[in-house]
């Protein structure tokens, strides 16, 4: 009756009732559901690590992955990194426009997008198209019966499965990143000239002047740890589905939701630590 | 609409040679996206429809309030509350490097959660928690033939399931949005204390927020609220085979979702610019 997946299945009238009824009880299923999340993901970190040595990465596996998480999510990157220079621009050109200061749009517009707002909405874009994907894909394999099969033809399915599409998210998504800052400072220089008025050159000559190396690499470092922590969010979701095709939505849902909530800690952690 | 697979370009009839050909993979995904675009469309405009046409069902509106706001909160406090600290944190930093002022920090501070933050973050947020649970929902519904079992019934599938999640949506992304606003800025302003020393009196300072900041973030929060159900329902419709199907709908529905929130952003955004601007 306690454990959170049965209290979802009551009614709204008869869920209030339990948490009434007995509120410490709810406490703990919710803290015993989280810690076995975060020990199976911390399980599952662990056996992708011991697969470091020796590494034995199957390649065609790696190429498709590769394909399927960097080349097929590119115009969804491309069009939301044009879209989130060009709103940091809008919302940074009220208070330049106030104070006349068309010099400074580059920087305000630069130095949000690419310390924070780049990484995170790519971060979150990717954990929706990619993340999900993948979580679905390993969750029907699961249901299926798929995984089993491998390890009936003596295949191991971690460093079948899970490695490869741990590497390609993490390389994927630091090349995303790398592609949509670029993207959104033009989108943005774009806005700028067409909105505002302020020259493509005074934009490029601001972002040069202003902004520093380390702001575009504590935004690419954040990118890769945001690939990381999808990768294995996404894969430990996926190969705990258990429960047809009910199951593979509610283990998306958890995924990408999981997703969300580690890309807003990571990113204050290194926020905090790197600033 | 519901189960009739997309439609298919037969690969036996693909033109050969190399213009036509890559006319073609050209062509393709524009008919794909016109094809997604018209459905979502088509999904709004029944669900209006039937709105305004059909009965309204108070009990599975409140059903859908709690799925979609209450449990949302916990999931919306930790993101938001994050959200709120990072955003202060990296503020106060460069304006401490500036200015060395921190005096006006709470009053910008509330201005661009109201404008831009709070209410595009939580839907995105909402886009990912309550467009997959959507989707995921309605597609096993679909998969298990219980929607056509409803239309067997002579029950409307999008006036039986999506109106009440449409109406509730819309609801509790207004309300959900307010609450972020405000886990957000407390959350910053327990920051800007601990941190940088910054009193708790002179953060409280809502002297920048105008009507038009609230007009602004409620319409971005009625827009997503709208465009986030119609996304996800469309995206359960149209499942077909088995569970890699649902799969494959829950992330269509994040994706179109996540793609229809920042594009409402940045036209709504655009035009409360243009209003103050030339027109204010």
């Amino acid at each position: 009756m306690c454990s959170p997946q049965d209290r979802r299945r009551l009614s709204p009238v008869a869920q209030i009732k339990t948490i009434i009824e007995s509120p410490f009880a709810l406490i703990g299923a919710h803290f015993l559901e989280w810690s076995a999340q975060i020990g199976g993901m911390c399980v599952l970190m662990a056996q992708i690590f011991v697969r470091l040595n020796p590494l034995k990465l199957d390649g065609p596996e790696t190429w498709r992955n590769m394909y399927r998480i960097g080349v097929k999510s590119f115009p969804i990157i491309l069009v939301t990194a044009m879209l989130t220079g060009a709103i940091m621009v809008i919302q940074s050109g009220t208070y330049i426009q106030e104070y006349g200061a068309y010099g400074l749009l580059g920087w305000g517009a630069g130095y949000s997008v690419l310390r924070e707002v780049g990484p995170i909405l790519i971060g979150l874009m990717f954990s929706g198209r990619v993340g999900a994907n993948n979580t679905a894909e390993l969750g029907t394999m699961r249901v299926t019966d798929q995984i089993d099969a491998l390890r009936a033809l003596a295949i191991d399915p971690i460093n079948y499965l899970v490695v490869p599409r741990f590497y390609s998210m993490i390389l994927m998504m630091f090349l995303l990143v790398v592609v949509g800052d670029f993207t959104a400072l033009l989108g943005g220089a774009v806005t700028g000239q067409y909105l505002l008025g302020v020259d493509m050159e005074l934009f490029a000559w601001s972002i040069i002047t202003y902004i520093k190396l380390e702001d575009l690499f504590t935004g690419l470092i954040k990118s890769v740890a945001f690939g990381f922590a999808i990768a294995v969010i996404s894969c430990h979701f996926g190969l705990k589905t258990s429960g047809g095709a009910v199951g593979v939505g509610r283990a998306v849902n958890a995924s990408v939701v999981g997703s969300a909530i580690a890309i807003f800690v990571i990113d204050f952690i290194f926020t905090y630590a790197l600033i | 609409m519901s189960s009739s697979p997309p439609a298919q370009y037969p690969d036996e009839q693909d033109p050969t040679g190399f213009v036509s050909r890559s006319l073609a993979s050209l062509g393709r995904p524009v008919l794909e996206l016109w094809e997604i675009c018209r459905g979502i469309l088509e999904m709004f405009w029944l669900t209006l429809y039937y709105m305004v046409r059909g009965k309204t069902r108070w009990g599975a509106i409140f059903e859908q309030m709690h799925e979609i706001g209450n449990r949302s909160v916990v999931f919306i406090t930790f993101t938001l509350g994050f959200l709120g600290m990072i955003l202060i944190y990296q503020a106060s930093f460069q304006a401490m490097k500036i200015t060395g002022d921190l005096q006006l920090l709470g009053a910008l501070f509330m201005q661009l959660l109201w404008r831009e933050f709070a209410p595009t973050i939580t839907a995105l947020m909402l886009a990912t928690r309550v467009g997959t649970g959507m989707a995921a929902q309605l597609g096993s519904m679909v998969v298990t033939e219980q929607v056509d079992a409803l239309k067997m019934c002579a029950a409307q599938p999008v006036e039986y399931l999506v109106v009440p999640r449409f109406i509730a949506s819309i609801v509790m992304t207004t309300l959900l949005t307010v609450y972020a606003v405000l886990v957000s800025y407390l959350a910053g302003a327990v920051t800007a204390n601990l941190m940088f020393n910054v009193n708790y009196l002179t953060f409280f300072n809502f002297s920048f927020v105008s009507w038009f900041d609230l007009i602004i973030g409620l319409t971005k929060a009625l827009a997503y609220g709208t465009a986030i159900p119609v996304v996800s329902c469309y995206a359960g419709f149209s499942v077909h085979g088995g569970s890699a199907g649902v799969g494959r709908a829950t992330t269509q529905a994040v994706v179109i979702a996540s793609l229809a929130v920042v594009i409402l952003d940045f036209l709504i955004s655009g035009v409360g610019f243009i209003y103050l601007i030339f027109l204010a």
